[in-house]
């Protein structure tokens, strides 16, 4: 055992100038992450730089078995937190032999619209706040949650500490920390209202990254379950009932909105979203209606709403951002299982690009 | 059996697994109390999967979870994890939640005003749920380590009124009035804790469904039929050190399972900050060890000891020659205001102050030298010298020690009886001041 962990955490820098990349890539049902690692001759720190490879799209279900090979394109470089040293994490995003971008590819599109001069000028800013569960293994039921039963009512466990009410806090705090390290813009975490269930947030990130760190934030933390023996979720209503679901509610703010009279920019940005209600909610994440009900601080999948400091309607404005004049708001429709690539161009695009 | 069961445990106190080769640091019979069935360890596996996470997994995969856990970010990072603490809706439920700073700080008025949902923890409703964490104390964060920090907050609404469980706001109104300022008000608190087991809330060590021996071999005692769960007070004591919180001794206490660790001595507003920051620290202990914190003031019924927090006080005058009687004075202002600080001083109490078990009865004020039946107690040792403290040993353990400090400072600086109600106080305790 002594020798395994002596090789795993081997620091080959005397040793030699060849550095290990993982690939991160996402899989066919737009939500599994895969991804496989190749040893490069040098360090690396420009994208631009490494190599195009491929995988067999026909095992997750991208690519027919007779033509089977999906080209990965590496876009964003982060630093691995589990090999250390001059090891990278790549997350790239798939196209086709002849270079198309295939159609689980939701980053394309959505750098396309970052890229457009409109929404450049405009600069928008997210915060994406990542709720998560985390299940036994083998049982699939929360953990902390004893087997063939529950846990006593929602209440003492938001923001809590002690073993009858935390479950989980070591993964919580080493993805902490190994976010930090891979240079990841985590901006902080916190245990959730339902047991077992956690948060944490990254941004502010600009444009495409938003998309880029939740990405890579969401592989570091399925690797660190996978280290704890335990089973991570990003389904929006895990346990049916009295219980908080998961959400991935996301911050947003343009120049325009973070500068003076900023306030009118986002009421009418917040207007124009009302108008497109339903193309939102239909790509805000599978499941979604068994978690936007109304209650546990949601709003009704059905109904657009916004409020200041009103946990129960679908865009929420702070009060600093009132009192101020100007700041950002935050659209609490998305569920745990959303792409950032597709929410935030889409918000983008509906607020800057779009007109009614 | 004892073999197979210690590396969680051992992983459960965060040691390393050098130590234990060959050694068990807890035998068969400790691991079996702490255990719900000893016979079926795979059916507890389930729930303990997540204490066990640095020590095994069943997938072939090392353990690699300490080294993230342990990661010393400063070499590649300015960046500072601030844990924000604060106190939730029932006043003895303790919140907390991490964010990033860009770089290391030294006075908690660099760090930023922040804000959490208070309609979770009971303190807003869900239509207007923002309540506002103001930073007051900085502590160092001995889990995290490096330049982490933990910060204790009160809270407010977004309009800049304390809300109403906000206790330290009116603390510190009294602590910077220039009279308590002079007299220097010195806190030495005694939080008594009990450790329970985990999905049976029984206490640490007894057997499930019964009792252990009387009361007597416990207190302060060593061995394994004496004494359970030293590691967690040994290393919250270390890791109250390292924080930075005045912590001034522990000792094991007369019920089996009960603890008590002492902060102080502090001056006004610090004792309530860090005692609370201590709370914390000895709660995320008890949650990485897999045991239940308790501070319920009786947690059992019947013939065993409550849990209390003594709080030993003095003032300036009382340190000074000619204190004695000052503190006699003290003392005839408090027996006067009984029931207002009773009210104050945890809720449970009336189950605890039962007049036994090292107790003044909860309706009764008595005060005494070296007795300890009495609400209030002087020691020898300040009798003899005519200078020294007093020790209130009415406080329950799960007293808000912003309150009962405050409320000490008040009662004996600020707030004057009327001459007649003097008289009659100081005849009943035979107190000549």
């Amino acid at each position: 055992m002594s020798l395994l962990t002596d090789l795993i955490n081997l620091n080959l820098s005397d040793s030699t100038e060849k550095i290990i990349a993982e690939y991160i890539w996402i899989g066919g049902s737009g939500m599994d992450m895969r991804s496989k690692a190749r040893t490069l001759p040098g360090p690396v720190t420009d994208p631009s730089k490494l190599p195009k490879w491929n995988y067999d799209g026909s095992s997750t279900g991208q690519a027919p078995g007779e033509d089977s090979e999906v080209i990965l394109y590496p876009q964003a470089i982060f630093k691995d937190p589990f090999r250390r040293g001059n090891n990278i994490l790549v997350m790239c995003d798939c196209y086709t032999p002849a270079g198309e971008p295939i159609p689980t590819n939701k980053r394309f599109n959505a750098a396309k619209i970052f890229s457009h001069p409109d929404v450049a000028a405009e600069e928008p800013w997210y915060g994406l706040e990542q709720e998560y569960t985390l299940l036994q293994k083998d049982v699939k039921w929360p953990l902390g949650w004893p087997v063939g039963g529950f846990p006593g009512p929602q209440g003492p466990y938001y923001c809590a500490a002690g073993a009858d009410k935390a479950f989980g806090r070591d993964i919580v705090d080493s993805h902490y920390k190994a976010c930090l390290y891979a240079g990841i813009n985590v901006s902080g975490i916190n245990g959730e209202v339902m047991p077992g269930q956690w948060e944490f947030q990254v941004g502010p990130t600009v444009g495409i990254s938003a998309g880029d760190e939740l990405w890579v934030a969401r592989y570091i933390l399925e690797r660190i379950t996978e280290i704890a023996g335990v089973v991570l979720t990003f389904d929006p209503k895990p346990i049916p009932g009295d219980w908080n679901g998961a959400g991935a509610h996301t911050n947003y703010s343009t120049k325009s909105m973070r500068n003076d009279g900023g306030y009118e920019i986002i009421k009418k940005a917040i207007e124009k979203l009302g108008k497109r209600h339903k193309e939102h909610i239909s790509a805000y994440g599978e499941g979604n209606e068994r978690r936007l009900t109304g209650r546990h601080e949601t709003a009704d999948i059905n109904t657009f709403s916004w409020g200041v400091a009103n946990r129960g309607a679908s865009i929420r404005v702070g009060r600093e951002t009132e009192k101020n004049g100007k700041g950002y708001f935050e659209d609490r429709r998305p569920a745990s299982n959303m792409d950032p690539y597709v929410v935030t161009s889409m918000i983008a695009e509906t607020t800057i690009l779009w007109n009614p | 059996m004892a073999k197979m069961m210690v590396s969680p445990m051992q992983c459960q106190m965060g040691l390393p697994s050098k130590l234990v080769q060959g050694k068990p640091l807890l035998t068969s019979k400790m691991w079996n109390s702490l255990l719900l069935n000893a016979q079926k360890p795979k059916t507890k596996r389930g729930i303990s999967t997540f204490k066990v996470l640095a020590a095994r997994s069943e997938n072939g995969i090392v353990p690699r979870l300490e080294d993230l856990l342990n990661l010393d970010t400063k070499p590649f990072t300015d960046k500072v994890i601030a844990e924000y603490i604060w106190i939730g809706g029932t006043g003895i439920d303790i919140r907390s939640k991490s964010r990033t700073i860009s770089r290391p700080v030294e006075h908690p008025s660099e760090l930023p005003k922040w804000n959490y949902d208070g309609s979770s923890t009971g303190q807003a409703p869900g239509e207007d749920s923002e309540v506002i964490l103001y930073p007051q104390a900085i502590f160092k964060d001995p889990f995290r380590g490096g330049n982490n920090i933990l910060v204790i907050c009160d809270s407010y609404t977004p309009s800049g009124e304390p809300i109403p469980t906000n206790k330290r706001h009116r603390a510190a109104q009294i602590f910077s009035d220039q009279k308590v300022i002079d007299e220097v008000p010195w806190f030495g608190i005694e939080q008594e804790y009990t450790l329970l087991q985990t999905d049976v809330k029984w206490p640490l060590g007894w057997p499930v469904g019964g009792y252990p021996g009387p009361q007597g071999p416990y207190y302060c005692a060593v061995g394994a039929d004496k004494s359970f769960g030293r590691d967690i007070s040994d290393a919250h004591y270390k890791a109250c050190l390292y924080a930075g919180i005045n912590i001034s001794g522990t000792n094991g206490e007369v019920m089996p399972g009960q603890w008590e660790y002492q902060v102080g001595p502090s001056v006004g507003i610090e004792a309530g900050d860090h005692i609370w920051c201590s709370r914390y620290i000895l709660e995320r202990i008890t949650e990485q060890a897999g045991v239940v914190l308790t501070l319920d003031p009786k947690p059992i019924e019947g013939d065993w000891n409550g849990a209390g927090c003594h709080t030993n006080y003095s003032t300036k005058s009382m340190r000074e020659e000619g204190g004695y009687e000052v503190i006699k004075k003290a003392i005839l202002n408090l027996s006067l205001r009984h029931k207002d600080h009773i009210s104050a001083y945890g809720e449970g109490n009336e189950r605890r102050l039962t007049g036994k078990h090292e107790t003044a009865s909860i309706n009764t004020f008595s005060w005494g030298v070296a007795n300890r039946g009495c609400s209030i107690r002087v020691g020898r040792d300040t009798e003899k010298q005519g200078k020294g403290y007093l020790e209130d040993r009415r406080p329950a353990s799960n007293m808000d020690p912003y309150v009962v400090t405050s409320l000490l400072a008040e009662t004996t600086l600020l707030w004057q009886p009327t001459l007649e109600a003097e008289a009659r106080a100081a005849k009943e305790l035979q107190l000549q001041v």
